[in-house]
């Protein structure tokens, strides 16, 4: 389903800007490894853009947003800042983390990705838990993939935030493949199973229209804001490659998962051609930038 | 007063001088006041602020990391240090590369208070000192609890760092009475470094961390009695980065719990080669618990720990040559 031109054009067009850029960009990122310039490793979220999309839409100065290794969208879903994640990624000037982080460890106010997995739900429960206590309604908002279920950090932090009640939006990005593992393989029962024996609500989201989520989705995060911790799982397809060149499903197979992109840049042509090209700019820019340099350390 | 209740007035005057500090662990709350008794108090005077988590390391140190990230001043109580292996991700992983990690210093005021050492039959998962696993992780110092040293001023002092920091407090050490040592000793503290001497300039010098130190007193007692040899044990309360500044003297010795291999002697050792190779007769000597998981039975676990008697016999091998 596409973001439906409804009551709110500009908010439309917004949540569409927004999952173009990040689909050019990390295209883009994917075509920067092939030709060299990349060093290091990254991985890209095609196929889950709206994701972060949806859920930034919810979001408000004061909440918190933990990210994982897959995180390009929720960064740029959250800062519109394509720039400074790019140089990021590629170790020059003007880079979020000067460099230091790279793909998986970006830290700005109010935002913080790290790439072991699991390891940030208990960080999201310590800001939770601060955040109820000097910003009372705001909440930490933690993306997970379904591989991360097989960490034990995950569980032990879930058990706190239902003990606690703490104001903790877990949204899983369940894309049915870690790194070259199939869920079915990794992940005996199921996350809704999960949530419902800590006592957690849990809700399955398959669209991908950001609009339509965040309908379904607000008043269980109005919810979250009062203490009552949310598992938001989302069905979502991986269609690139755990990280660069890796995939070893058959390309048949891949081919066959769905694609929001074909119908969104029919519909929206000048939008799409508008994003390519600004991620375009964005490459040439970042390219041609001095390296970064890490001073305070 | 005995260090447990010192360190115990510590954390009390931390959480009432700091109203965004707390207090994370296991089985914390009174009237039980956490496994040695050492957070007794703390729950009933600061209800919001004494966390008592369920058997969750990994959980309660991420935790803490994610307090310390918002600018609160977390600290956590390990039941055992042997746990620490289960806190090690959020703790190396995540806590102390997160002060560097994300480009730009991060003040980062964290403590993880961890129970160590043997003495009590607890046997080989609950008896061990971690020290050396924690040795040269970037972003992480490393502290030890010393009778002759008020736990406040160290507290302070790891604080002030703004990183994560491992406060390694001796079980053994726990029911001791603070700054006692026996005549002709005494202790005078300069720059977070205790020395305990004679006053005479010494022959030997004896470095140890404050968990060993009533064994290394011991030892040094009976080496002036019955050898007539002067030795000024040396105690800092940062054990890592170490950082010492020695008397010159031709002998020196580390003394620690934990076994070989990769230790904060070696990295003390090390330090005094470069810095005062000039004044040394010989090499440091290294002194460690045998290379051995660490028995329940105490005749057996006698066996393998650092004791006085080994201590002493080290520093008599170590001057006689």
């Amino acid at each position: 389903m596409l973001p439906a031109l409804v009551d709110a054009p500009d908010q439309v067009r917004a949540d569409r800007a927004a999952m173009l850029l990040i689909r050019h960009f990390e295209t883009a990122l994917l075509d920067l490894f092939a030709r060299g310039e990349l060093s290091g490793t990254t991985h890209t979220c095609l196929g889950q853009e709206h994701v972060p999309v949806a859920v930034s839409g919810l979001l408000g100065p004061d909440d918190h947003v933990l990210s994982n290794h897959r995180g390009h969208g929720h960064y740029l879903a959250r800062f519109d800042d394509p720039e400074g994640l790019l140089a990021e990624i590629m170790g020059r000037a003007g880079a979020v983390c000067h460099g230091v982080g790279g793909s998986q460890h970006i830290h700005r106010p109010g935002y913080l990705s790290t790439g072991v997995q699991g390891e940030s739900l208990p960080v999201a429960a310590g800001l939770a838990l601060h955040l109820r206590r000097h910003r009372p309604g705001a909440l930490a908002c933690v993306y997970i993939g379904d591989g991360s279920w097989g960490e034990g950090a995950v569980y032990e932090a879930l058990n706190l935030a239902a003990l606690w009640h703490l104001p903790l939006l877990v949204v899983v990005e369940h894309n049915g493949i870690a790194q070259s593992t199939p869920t079915g393989q990794a992940m005996a029962g199921t996350v809704a199973g999960r949530a419902a024996a800590f006592g957690l609500a849990h809700t399955r989201i398959t669209g991908t229209d950001p609009a339509a989520i965040r309908a379904g989705l607000a008043p269980l995060v109005a919810r979250v804001r009062a203490g009552e911790p949310l598992i938001a799982e989302f069905h979502v397809p991986r269609l690139g490659p755990h990280s660069k060149g890796d995939d070893t499903r058959p390309a048949e197979q891949v081919a066959a998962l769905p694609d929001w992109y074909p119908a969104l840049a029919a519909a929206a042509p000048e939008l799409d051609r508008a994003q390519r090209d600004r991620v375009a700019r964005v490459v040439a820019d970042v390219s041609a930038r001095p390296p970064a340099e890490w001073t305070d350390r | 007063m005995r260090v447990a209740d010192n360190i115990n007035a510590a954390l009390h005057s931390v959480l009432a001088g700091d109203e965004r500090a707390y207090l994370i662990g296991e089985d914390l709350l009174d009237p039980y006041g956490g496994a040695f008794k050492v957070a007794r108090g703390l729950s009933t005077r600061f209800p919001d602020r004494v966390l008592s988590t369920p058997i969750s390391e990994s959980a309660m140190t991420g935790v803490a990391a994610g307090l310390a990230l918002a600018g609160d001043t977390a600290i956590v109580e390990y039941m055992f240090a042997d746990f620490l292996t289960l806190g090690f991700d959020p703790l190396v992983n995540f806590a102390a590369k997160s002060v560097t990690m994300y480009g730009t210093r991060l003040p980062m005021r964290l403590i993880v208070r961890c129970p160590s050492g043997g003495g009590r039959g607890y046997g080989p998962t609950h008896s061990q000192t971690l020290t050396k696993h924690l040795i040269g992780v970037p972003g992480l110092a490393v502290f030890e609890m010393s009778p002759f040293r008020d736990a406040a001023e160290v507290f302070a002092e790891m604080l002030a760092l703004a990183q994560p920091c491992v406060f390694v407090e001796d079980k053994i050490l726990y029911t001791r009475r603070m700054h006692a040592v026996p005549h002709p000793f005494t202790a005078s503290v300069r720059d977070g470094v205790a020395y305990v001497g004679t006053g005479e300039p010494p022959d030997l010098v004896l470095v140890a961390p404050g968990g060993t130190a009533g064994r290394a007193v011991a030892a040094l007692h009976r080496l002036l009695i019955e050898d007539e040899i002067a030795g000024l044990l040396v105690v800092p309360s940062r054990l890592y980065p170490v950082s010492l500044d020695l008397p010159p003297v031709p002998h020196v010795v580390v003394a620690e719990d934990g076994t070989a291999g990769g230790t904060w002697g070696a990295e003390v050792a090390q330090h005094v080669h470069a810095r005062h190779f000039a004044d040394l007769a010989a090499p440091v000597t290294l002194v460690h618990a045998a290379g051995a998981v660490i028995p329940a039975a105490p005749h057996l676990e006698r066996e393998v720990l650092v004791t006085a008697g080994t201590i002493y016999d080290a520093m008599v091998r170590t001057v006689r040559g």
